[in-house]
């Protein structure tokens, strides 16, 4: 790690977690907290479509994990009435085993095929969460008690969600320490043997063969991690808006992740974060527009990704030689 | 000696295809063995068998006594057994020396998890990986390049990556198909001395697919002929050349002769 690299993510840190709540404070916009913690949840689900890219898969499929993993968690906590926050682990190890089950035959397939199959789980997804006894159908889980309190051995790790006077602040918070830590594991994968062994798959499966690596083992390894980052996404989701229905990720959502990463750059460990913090702003902006919006946002859309192919970090500003840094 | 690899009347169908017709022949440790014969022999299809890249239809081949056919390439890798592809393959993104530290896979130590924690074997890998690749390079005269992007690569540099990629999983057994193509004289002749010195310094044991007849005649020990998915001879560069059935298979196809 270089210096510029130190100090662009220290000012990274102190803008999320100082800045912004400072400015928010200031203007008194208190609902920017919404908009900014959506993006930093849905940025950790994007985080997980990227790395399946990482490997040469187009993955369409994250809003079923996101789904997922927000279902585990509603159930855990109104069922049995496990501590939220043990919930967010499990929900990601939940989606991460079953990413195992549909990963080992379907990741076989390459290309639209992949895609294809991924884009249908979505929906599939979303027809078991309707049928399931346990979901509740299209009614959904609701009234989800807000986060307790974490304590270990009578210290307390994290306070109370609901007997704090600005708990918008602290699911801000939470998000965004989530999105940091898993943006962390996924530069970590990057730059480590597991991230260019990664690469090697993309570039040539055949070759990646041939020169010792079990594909199809590190395949599931990379789409389980994935899986991981949709199912706790979808968790802390689940815990902010206090319900979660079939509806609450759908296809359209499974496309977002996607195109967040397409657009941030795929070449960029933090391009899906980029992307989805300019995909959802544009969509935002764009309301004013009525009903011309989703015209003149797909517009846009295409004509970004035609002129800037490997993503706005391309963009010279960000004067990166080095595109894995 | 006994042989390091045997083939044992394989055979491969492709539907009504008789691309591999029950061939058979031993290999000795740090022979050079080419396999050579028409377009269409069936040369390449060998080479998928012995490394398992596609499952034979009947027969096997051993490597030191056990099986190697009808298993995963990673398996076979990791046993010792490696190719090159005929169609040159290379990781296109990546450096020169990128392509050959992450072709180091079969020699880690540390696990996928030791990597992602940076444990210190992880650390002592890289290093030894980052050493050898070096070596590696220098090698095979790679240096000028060694950080250039390996799709910008001329043919004749390629074809010295992927054997650079082939030495880096450190194989007893090299699989070279057509490692020539591509090439001018000159190339071929400097290719020529490090196969042999990859004999000689690096204990390898190397068979390969060549059409480049004056290449083959001065690197084989011995050479395997197949015509039509047939082993129609086999021995010493010398006995090749006069054999009748070769002269024949080699007339009879659109290749020009031999290259007497
Ligand atoms: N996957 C496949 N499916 C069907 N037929 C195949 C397949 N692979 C090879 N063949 C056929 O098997 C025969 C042998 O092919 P192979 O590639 O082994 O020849 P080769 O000796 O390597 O030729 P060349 O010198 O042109 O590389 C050919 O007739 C080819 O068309
Ligand atoms: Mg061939």
């Amino acid at each position: 790690m270089n210096i510029k690299k130190v100090v662009g993510t220290l000012v990274f840190l102190v803008v999320v977690l100082a800045v912004i709540p400072w400015a928010i404070a200031k203007s008194g916009r208190w609902d920017f907290y919404y908009t900014l913690t959506s993006v930093a949840l849905l940025s950790i689900a994007s985080a997980g479509v990227w790395l399946t890219f990482y490997i040469g898969r187009i993955n369409i499929g994250q809003g079923a994990y996101a789904l997922a993993g927000g279902y585990v968690a509603a159930i855990l906590v109104t069922k049995v009435g496990i501590n939220f926050w043990l919930t967010i682990p499990l929900a990601g190890l939940f989606c991460a085993g079953l990413s195992v089950l549909i990963g080992l035959p379907i990741l076989r397939l390459r290309g639209v095929y992949f895609a294809m199959v991924t884009l249908v789980l979505t929906e599939v997804m979303r027809l078991a969460t309707l049928a399931l006894p346990i979901t509740n159908g299209a009614k959904g889980i609701t009234s989800i008690p807000l986060p307790q309190e974490l304590s270990i051995f009578g210290l307390t790790l994290i306070p109370d969600f609901g007997t704090m006077a600005n708990p918008k602040l602290a699911f801000y918070l939470t998000a965004v320490i989530l999105m940091i830590l898993c943006y962390f594991v996924l530069w970590r994968i990057v730059n480590s043997r597991l991230g260019h062994l990664c690469r090697s798959l993309q570039q040539n499966e055949e070759l990646s063969a041939s020169i010792g690596v079990n594909t199809a083992y590190l395949r599931v390894i990379a789409y389980s991690i994935s899986s991981f980052f949709g199912g706790i996404a979808g968790a802390m989701f689940v815990a902010i808006s206090q319900s979660i229905y079939p509806s609450s990720f759908q296809v359209t959502d499974s496309v977002n992740f996607m195109l967040n990463c397409f657009l941030g750059g795929l070449g960029y460990v933090f391009g899906p974060m980029l992307g989805t913090l300019v995909l959802y702003f544009g969509w935002d902006l764009l309301f004013t527009t009525g009903r011309y919006q989703l015209l003149i946002y797909s517009t846009l859309l295409i004509l970004l990704i035609l002129m800037l192919p490997n993503g706005i970090l391309s963009l010279g500003i960000f004067n990166r030689k080095n595109p894995r840094s | 000696m006994n042989p390091i690899l045997v083939v044992d009347g394989v055979t491969k169908k492709y539907g009504g295809l008789t691309a591999v017709n029950n061939i058979s022949f031993d290999v000795t440790p740090g022979e050079i063995l080419s396999v050579i014969g028409p377009n269409g022999a069936g040369k390449s299809t060998l080479f998928k068998l012995i490394s398992s890249f596609v499952p034979t239809t009947s027969g096997q081949v051993l490597f030191k006594g056990e099986r190697i056919s009808n298993l995963t390439p990673h398996v076979v890798a990791r046993k010792g057994v490696v190719r090159t592809f005929q169609e040159t393959t290379i990781f296109r993104s990546m450096t020169v020396r990128e392509n050959i530290v992450v072709s180091h896979h079969l020699r880690s130590k540390a696990s996928l998890l030791g990597f992602f924690l940076g444990t210190s074997v992880a650390r002592e890998d890289e290093k030894t990986f980052g050493q050898s690749a070096d070596d590696i390079i220098e090698f095979l005269g790679l240096q000028s390049i060694g950080d250039e992007l390996a799709s910008n690569l001329p043919q004749g540099h390629l074809r010295a990556l992927g054997m650079a990629i082939g030495l880096a999983t450190n194989p007893a057994v090299l699989l070279l198909d057509e490692p020539f193509a591509g090439m001018n004289h000159d190339e071929t002749m400097h290719m020529v001395t490090l196969v042999k010195r990859l004999r000689d310094e690096r204990n390898v044991t190397v068979l390969l697919v060549e059409h480049d007849m004056p290449a083959v005649m001065k690197i084989s020990d011995r050479i395997v002929v197949i015509n039509f998915g047939e082993k129609i001879a086999e021995g010493a560069p010398a006995e090749i050349q006069s054999n009748e059935k070769v002269i024949e298979a080699y007339l009879g196809s659109e290749d020009d002769a031999i290259g007497l």
